[in-house]
């Protein structure tokens, strides 16, 4: 979607303000919701696409405003109600009005290292052969689609060159709409800089993993 | 990494000052309260994940594996073909790592990472990003302006060096490997590591010998 999240390229946000490597949080507030999204999202009720879009599909003026993890508070409350775990009664209240959910199980304390060791591995057999080998030209499709993408706005209709070849991998917009073993074959596509922000650009290139779907021959 | 606590008490303390912080606050404690009510969460297990990402997995795991690509030509190459199961090698792996790819600096190249859609980082070798990766400034600048984006880290390249710009746009999560800086011939592996910044891991700085000003200041 075409959300105020795709913001490579925009100007007018000022400069980058850097940070001490140990500061991670800002707020007991800030550490509890990464947790609880963390908790929730082992629930295995949505995907990690379902959690971008969740937090993307809010209005543009709101996602702006907000801090980073009230975009993350927002998108765990969104997927609660969505899913069924919540209600927006619930949510108003803090209180439980129904009984616990009983198709899901909380993680444990003693299973989270685990989990996060194991990680959640996104390649995936695909049911046909690549279409683009390394060094070939490819143009990103001028698609806009109302739903989660991740071929971001600035290189829609542009040419690049693919660099590298990551295999199939879980395709991100089939996934955010609750869509389970779509995938497709994930290509890493080099953008000289010129191509993109024509007489403003730097030296150099832009590269973006981008799967088949989004690119046509060029 | 044993700051982190002081600062959230330092905001704890402010609450009182700053009505959003207070709702923030409130909210979030209504949430959690719902859902360890449901049965939806272990509350042991919310402690457990913010022990982890605060003391356990930060920048000083990325910080080993650059100085092993310095000295072990034979890590390096490893590094350059898998760099997942390299990095794997020492015990960093999973969640925001499962498919890595590692970027060289040279003389003639800088990389700089950074995701504009959202906020991708390689969990297990960083940690979790700071602020400023995940901020609108520093997504909207990265790919057009990268040398704007240096210079407010006080980063200058020579003209003749290029900028590769990798946009985290799928699960695939790049590490920068920085350049070694001259005159550090005599150091060991642990001492190298300790040169090692987050932020040139990401690609705004480089590493400097003797270590940075700001960087002792901040230890």
């Amino acid at each position: 979607m075409n959300g105020a999240h795709d913001m490579g390229g925009m100007h007018g946000f000022g400069p980058v303000q850097d940070e001490p490597e140990d500061e991670y949080f800002h707020g007991e507030w800030e550490r509890r919701a990464f947790a609880l999204t963390l908790a929730c999202g082992g629930l295995g009720k949505w995907s990690i696409d379902e959690g971008r879009y969740s937090r993307e599909r809010q209005p543009p003026a709101q996602y702006l405003a907000n801090t980073y993890y009230e975009q993350w508070l927002h998108g765990l409350e969104t997927l609660l109600v969505e899913k069924g775990l919540v209600t927006e009664e619930e949510l108003r209240t803090g209180k439980a009005a129904g009984p616990k959910p009983n198709d899901v199980q909380a993680l444990p304390a003693e299973r989270v290292y685990k989990a996060l060791q194991q990680g959640s591995p996104y390649t995936r057999p695909v049911d046909h052969p690549p279409g683009f080998a390394v060094g070939d030209r490819v143009r990103v499709r001028n698609d806009h689609p109302p739903t989660h993408t991740r071929a971001p706005r600035y290189v829609r209709g542009r040419v690049g060159t693919v660099v590298l070849y990551h295999g199939g991998h879980v395709f991100a917009d089939a996934s955010a709409r609750g869509e389970r073993g779509v995938a497709d074959h994930l290509y890493n596509v080099a953008f000289d800089s010129k191509d993109l922000w024509g007489i403003q650009a730097q030296p150099g290139d832009v590269h973006l993993d981008l799967w088949e779907p989004y690119l046509e021959p060029a | 990494m044993s700051g982190s606590h002081d600062h959230g008490h330092d905001h704890h303390d402010h609450d009182h000052e700053h009505p959003r912080l207070s709702e923030l606050q409130l909210r979030v404690r209504a949430l959690e309260s719902l859902l360890v009510e449901k049965g939806l969460v272990d509350p042991a297990a919310l402690d457990e994940f913010i022990d982890i990402y605060e003391t356990k997995v930060g920048p000083r795991n990325g910080a080993r594996v650059v100085a092993r690509a310095w000295t072990d030509p034979a890590f390096l190459d490893w590094l350059r073909k898998d760099a997942s199961a390299a990095i794997k090698s020492f015990g960093f792996e999973g969640r925001q790592g499962e498919h890595m790819v590692v970027v060289e600096n040279t003389d003639k190249v800088h990389n700089l990472v950074v995701c504009t859609l959202c906020s991708c980082y390689p969990w297990p070798v960083l940690g979790l990003p700071p602020v400023w990766y995940k901020s609108s400034p520093y997504r909207s600048r990265a790919v057009i302006d990268p040398r704007g984006v240096l210079a407010d880290f006080g980063t200058v390249l020579p003209d003749d060096v290029e900028i590769k710009v990798w946009d985290s746009t799928a699960e695939v999560r790049y590490l920068v490997l920085p350049q070694r800086p001259a005159g550090t011939e005599t150091l060991s592996e642990d001492e190298l590591a300790d040169l090692v910044t987050r932020n040139s891991m990401i690609g705004v700085e480089t590493v400097s010998y003797p270590a940075r000003p700001a960087r002792e200041a901040a230890e």
